[in-house]
């Protein structure tokens, strides 16, 4: 086969994919499958079987509780983009959803997947730590919520335990502009550097994706910022900002190469949020 | 070489009723409504499927093939090595183009003794279904020793560099010379100015949206095979894979090629696995069906380009072009396919010369054996390589003398008058007038306001460029004598048979093939406007060797010149019968009857006459027909050209560069081609889009790198860009006329001008660009680190992309 073999399993509820989990630690859940598929085909991942969530309606919906966003895993990236609720309390996120993939990754992927996978490329993860999100965390034994600062942990690496799904995503209303710039890779259009900035009464927040193995704050440029979001700060706040020192290199961009680029995006995007 | 003859074009001597129009390709709706039927979907009662294990490694020896645990899997057929090819006397894998002292090393369709490439096919699993196929050749365990690769042209012509084939000592498969070398040194001797360019064409995959795939059937009581392929020309592979490799008798060989998902040349060639599938449905008396992966396609379709090049262009002071010399390494790869030899020399030093009167051109390839995927035509085959350094060194010729890069081409163009031009690499351009065509772009363009507003933005920081591309090239290879003693093993001829029916309806068989050309719609116009019959009357059948006479197939441009011309000759013969039986059944000469509208009537006398359904039936009736005419209605003819075809033009791409990311954009491209008289101009649009984006593609993203091991770093479309709609503005396209004197269309073909043409100017944009950065060239292709290491001034940086 394309793959190599594995059992398929639809999980009927949400308890019923935890216990199928629970039971089956080589399997894998399968969401979009946008990240996952692509691996198998390629055989870098050969999961012995799949629980399929996509039809949970447990992990559908996209709710406000107060000033809180909550929007559950299986949340499209093409909802994300035309919420009007999503539009009203975080547009950074549908700033972000436009450059994911083309329509039909849009239509297919999910904002869980996006979470649980944690690619260094994806965009999610920079306007996340920007705009201080949160992850509902569920195991056959109980939930927790983790704080996106303690959850990506490295390239493909998060806070998600064994046996854990991610239920929802917590979004704290945005106070503030935000702006999502991104420099693709031309054959994969995954993000080469991505930028995120959030200007918000409590101060302005950067972060970075695509660069190096995860998503980071880009504190020295927020440092530098400070409040002045002139057009002279905003430039020599970015200008050389970014240390190539821990950053991915490859054939297509060097270390050196992303450094100039996150200084670049990240005036771009600071340019959009003043 | 070949005088041209008396033209045999005659310009129609009133408005055209079909030929001309912009009519909708008939073909569409059955490929935008997912009905198009391609080989992948054909399926037969007991099928079974082949699953290739390919070579991990550039270059290896084959030890023990251990492929127990795969043949115990149930529904396992088979597994199939290079020994049991051997075995069976299957014949290597044929080489169709001979040049002196040409090294052809042995090709075998399953590797034996030694893997050459990545990809190359070390064992086959022929099993039930796909997915078990697929999951036996992951359980085959074979010893393979790695050896030393090279994967870079210029590297394996290097001292001690890893032999390829023992065959081919240092790893050279031909040294190829044209022109005049002594002439070319005596002008560089007078010249005021010598420019020169080193220029790297670097290597694409052509990837068709339909990877290649092959279902054999075996019929055991009549010994007959069956081949459904993906194939640009079934009787090519009919007479390459009966007549040499497999020594099946040619009547006992069907080649089918149903609808064709694009080739772009890469469908033309003979495969091994169509050599798989053939032998393995024999042995196992069972239908195999074989169909790529994407990832397969990638180290397994013959792909495109490949030059290093140096080049020096002689000048006088006031920029009159004296002569060029070239020195080309051409990486072949690691065998020799069907046309590979063809494209680095005849279809490449042939076009050095370019639309320019040049006092000497002389060009000298090497053709090397590399351990990576076989080189062969890429649309444009050749060309796009020779108009690329041409105009290039060109344009830096411009730069580096300050001149206006439209007026030193102006300057150097072959005058009108001076057609047929015979030019010194041994072509005779059959007509061309090729200012017209750079005024009328340079008019589309705006080109002296662009120039001022390019002046204005280089103040502010602001990089536009301007690129030139002022191309010839050649299509419809001919005649068959000519290309003979050029080394082709094939004739360059096309047939033709209309079959009128008794009802009036008639199909057209053709040789050429379509596998996104459209000849459904424009041999059906011309068929259509022969008698002014309804276009849906007719049928065009193409692509199966059981139905159609013999013929070459579709690559080079040469559908509508060479079969469309058989197919106009052919017309004329049932022309000339039908208005014999429609004058003998209206009582008048045949000299008195013309044809219009599906009528045939008598000159001068608008009432009466007979239709073209009445002649059709009589025809076949056969009850009364002129005195000893022959009963039917249906002629064939196999045209011959006198000579190519020469399409011109004038491409001009307008780019801009993002001065913080080096990202390129184009933001304009105008075109101006001359493909003489445009059968539909829908179609010749669709033809230059698809042509441009393509050469776009080589400029700005595509490109297939190896390691120095021999390993493809650009295996997926996650590393391997193609050009995206959006990567382009709206083209703006135009058309200049001029006939090709000596075939009956006039038609000069347009299906790889795009191509060859759009490459040259997009990179001459960008290097335009690049001159407000201090550099006279940077090779393509333009990723945006590069293009920003070059506006840091880091040329050092770009290893062999820069040359000052
Ligand atoms: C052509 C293409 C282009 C793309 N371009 C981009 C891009 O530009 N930017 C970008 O950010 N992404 C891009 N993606 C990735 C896309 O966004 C994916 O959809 C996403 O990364 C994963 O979401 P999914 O729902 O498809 O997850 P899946 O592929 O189904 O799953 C991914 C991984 O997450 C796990 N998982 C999924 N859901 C959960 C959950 N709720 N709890 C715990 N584990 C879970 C799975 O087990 C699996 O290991 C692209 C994908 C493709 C195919």
């Amino acid at each position: 086969m394309y793959t190599t073999p594995f059992d398929y399993h639809r999980a009927v509820n949400l308890d019923d994919a935890l216990k199928m989990l629970a039971d089956n630690p080589d399997a894998k859940l399968l969401a979009g499958g946008h990240s996952l598929i692509p691996t198998m085909k390629l055989r870098l991942a050969s999961p012995s079987a799949l629980i399929d969530i996509s039809a949970l309606d447990e992990l559908r919906g996209i709710r406000t509780d107060g000033d809180m966003l909550i929007l559950g895993a299986g949340v499209t990236h093409a909802e994300l983009l035309y919420d009007k609720t999503v539009a009203e309390y975080a547009p950074l996120m549908p700033d972000m959803a436009r450059w994911v993939g083309d329509p039909m990754v849009r239509n297919r992927g999910t904002v869980g997947g996006v979470v649980a996978h944690a690619d260094p490329a994806a965009d999610y993860p920079a306007g996340l730590l920007t705009l201080g999100a949160s992850f509902k965390l569920k195991s056959a034994g109980g939930e927790r919520v983790v704080g996106v600062d303690d959850y990506f942990k490295g390239m493909f690496e998060t806070a998600l335990q064994e046996g854990e799904i991610v239920t929802e995503i917590h979004i704290p209303r945005q106070a503030g502009k935000g702006a999502y710039e991104k420099f693709r890779h031309p054959a994969s259009h995954y993000a080469i550097v991505g930028v995120a900035a959030l200007a918000s009464p409590e101060g302005v927040k950067v972060a970075m994706t695509g660069a190096g193995p995860k998503a980071v704050r880009l504190t020295q440029v927020e440092q530098a910022i400070g409040s002045d979001l002139s057009d002279e700060n905003i430039k020599s706040a970015t200008e050389n900002a970014v240390d190539a020192g821990s950053l991915l290199s490859d054939r297509f961009a060097s270390a050196e190469y992303r450094a100039h680029l996150a200084g670049v995006l990240a005036k771009r995007a600071l340019m959009r949020v003043k | 070489m070949t005088q041209l003859p008396d033209s045999n074009y005659k310009a129609p001597d009133g408005p055209q009723k079909y030929i001309g129009k912009a009519v909708k390709r008939v073909e569409d709706p059955r490929f935008i409504t997912g009905q198009g039927h391609y080989t992948d979907d054909i399926n037969v009662h007991g099928q079974l499927h082949a699953a290739m294990l390919r070579s991990p490694y550039a270059h290896a020896k084959i030890g023990q093939i251990d492929a127990s645990a795969a043949l115990a899997l149930k529904g396992v057929h088979a597994v199939l090595t290079g020994q049991d090819l051997a075995d069976a006397k299957v014949g290597s894998i044929p080489t169709g183009w001979l040049l002196p002292d040409l090294k052809i090393p042995p090709h075998p369709a399953i590797a034996h003794g030694e893997v050459h490439y990545v990809g190359d096919i070390v064992a086959v699993v022929i099993a039930e279904s796909r997915a078990l196929a697929e999951d036996a050749v992951a359980l085959i365990e074979v010893d393979l020793e790695p050896l030393d690769a090279v994967s870079l042209g210029s590297q394996a012509l290097a001292q001690g560099a890893a032999e390829v084939h023992p065959e081919a000592p240092g790893n050279v498969a031909f040294n190829w010379e044209i022109g005049d070398a002594a002439a070319a040194d005596e002008l560089f001797k007078q010249a005021d100015h010598v420019v020169s360019l080193k220029i790297r064409n670097h290597r694409l995959v052509p990837n068709a949206i339909e990877p290649r795939a092959s279902l054999a059937q075996y019929q055991r009581s009549s010994e007959e095979f069956t081949l459904h392929t993906t194939s640009q020309n079934p009787h090519i592979h009919r007479l390459m894979l009966a007549a040499f490799v497999l020594g099946i008798p040619e009547h006992k060989l069907r080649v089918i090629s149903p609808d064709v998902g694009g080739g772009f040349g890469s469908k033309i060639f003979q495969y091994p696995e169509e050599v798989i599938v053939l032998f393995a449905a024999k042995k196992l008396n069972r239908p195999v069906k074989w169909a790529a992966r994407r990832s397969e396609s990638f180290v397994s379709d013959m792909q495109g380009r490949d030059h290093e090049s140096e080049a020096q262009l002689a000048l006088s002071k006031d920029g009159k072009m004296l002569a060029l010399k070239v020195d080309t390494i051409a990486n072949m790869g690691a065998y020799l396919t069907t046309f590979a030899p063809a494209v680095p020399t005849y279809l490449y030093g042939t076009l050095l010369n370019g639309v320019y009167k040049f006092g000497a051109v002389h060009a000298k390839v090497t053709g090397v054996f590399t351990n990576t995927v076989p080189v062969d035509a890429y649309r444009g085959a050749g060309r796009p390589e020779a108009t690329y350094l041409v105009e290039r060194i060109v344009s830096k010729a411009a730069s580096e003398l300050g001149m206006d890069a439209a007026e030193i081409r102006r300057k150097n163009f072959i005058q009108p008058e001076d057609f047929p031009y015979q030019t010194p690499v041994a072509l005779v351009y059959d007509s061309g007038n090729y200012e017209p065509a750079l005024d009328k772009a340079l008019g589309m363009l705006g080109y002296q306001d662009l120039l001022k507003e390019q002046a204005e933005g280089r103040k502010n920081g602001r990089y536009i460029g301007i690129g030139f591309s002022t191309y010839v090239e050649a299509c419809g290879l001919a005649p068959s004598a000519l290309v003979g003693q050029l080394g082709a093993q094939a004739g360059q001829w096309e047939s033709a048979v209309v079959r009128v029916m008794p009802t009036g309806k008639i199909e057209v068989l053709t040789g050429s093939h379509s596998h996104g050309q459209g000849h459904e719609t424009t041999f059906a116009q011309i068929a259509a406007e022969e008698f002014g019959i309804p276009m849906e009357d007719v049928v065009i059948v193409h692509g199966d060797t059981g139905k159609m006479p013999f013929g070459w197939g579709t690559y080079g441009s040469r559908s509508a010149a060479v079969g469309g011309s058989a197919l106009k000759m052919a017309l004329g013969r049932i022309k000339d019968k039908a208005t014999k039986i429609a004058a003998h059944l209206l009582e008048a000469a045949p000299e008195d009857i013309e044809v219009a509208d599906g009528q045939f009537k008598v000159k001068g006398v608008p009432e009466g006459g007979k239709s073209f359904f009445d002649v059709a039936l009589m025809a076949h009736l056969a009850h009364n027909l002129p005195e000893g005419m022959e009963p039917g209605l249906e002629a064939q003819y196999m045209y011959d050209p006198k000579n190519f075809v020469y399409p011109f033009g004038t491409h001009i791409a307008v780019v801009e560069l993002d001065a913080d990311t080096g990202h390129v954009k184009m933001i304009k491209y105008v075109c101006v081609d001359d493909c003489g008289p445009l059968i539909n101009p829908l179609v010749v649009e669709g033809q230059v889009h698809g042509g441009i984006a393509q050469g776009f593609g080589q400029a700005i993203l595509e490109e297939t790198v190896y390691d120095e091991e021999g390993n493809m770093l650009t295996g997926s479309f996650m590393e391997y860009s193609m050009p995206r709609a959006e990567d382009l503005p709206m083209f703006e396209i135009d058309h200049t006329v001029t006939p090709s004197p000596h075939n009956p269309l006039g038609v000069k073909g347009i299906g790889e001008s795009g191509t060859i043409a759009s490459t040259a100017a997009v990179a001459n944009a960008v290097n335009d660009a690049l001159r407000a950065f201090g550099h006279h060239h940077v090779d393509m292709p333009f990723t945006p680190e590069k293009v920003w290491r070059a506006m840091k001034g880091g040329v050092q940086d770009l290893g062999q992309a820069a040359d000052d």
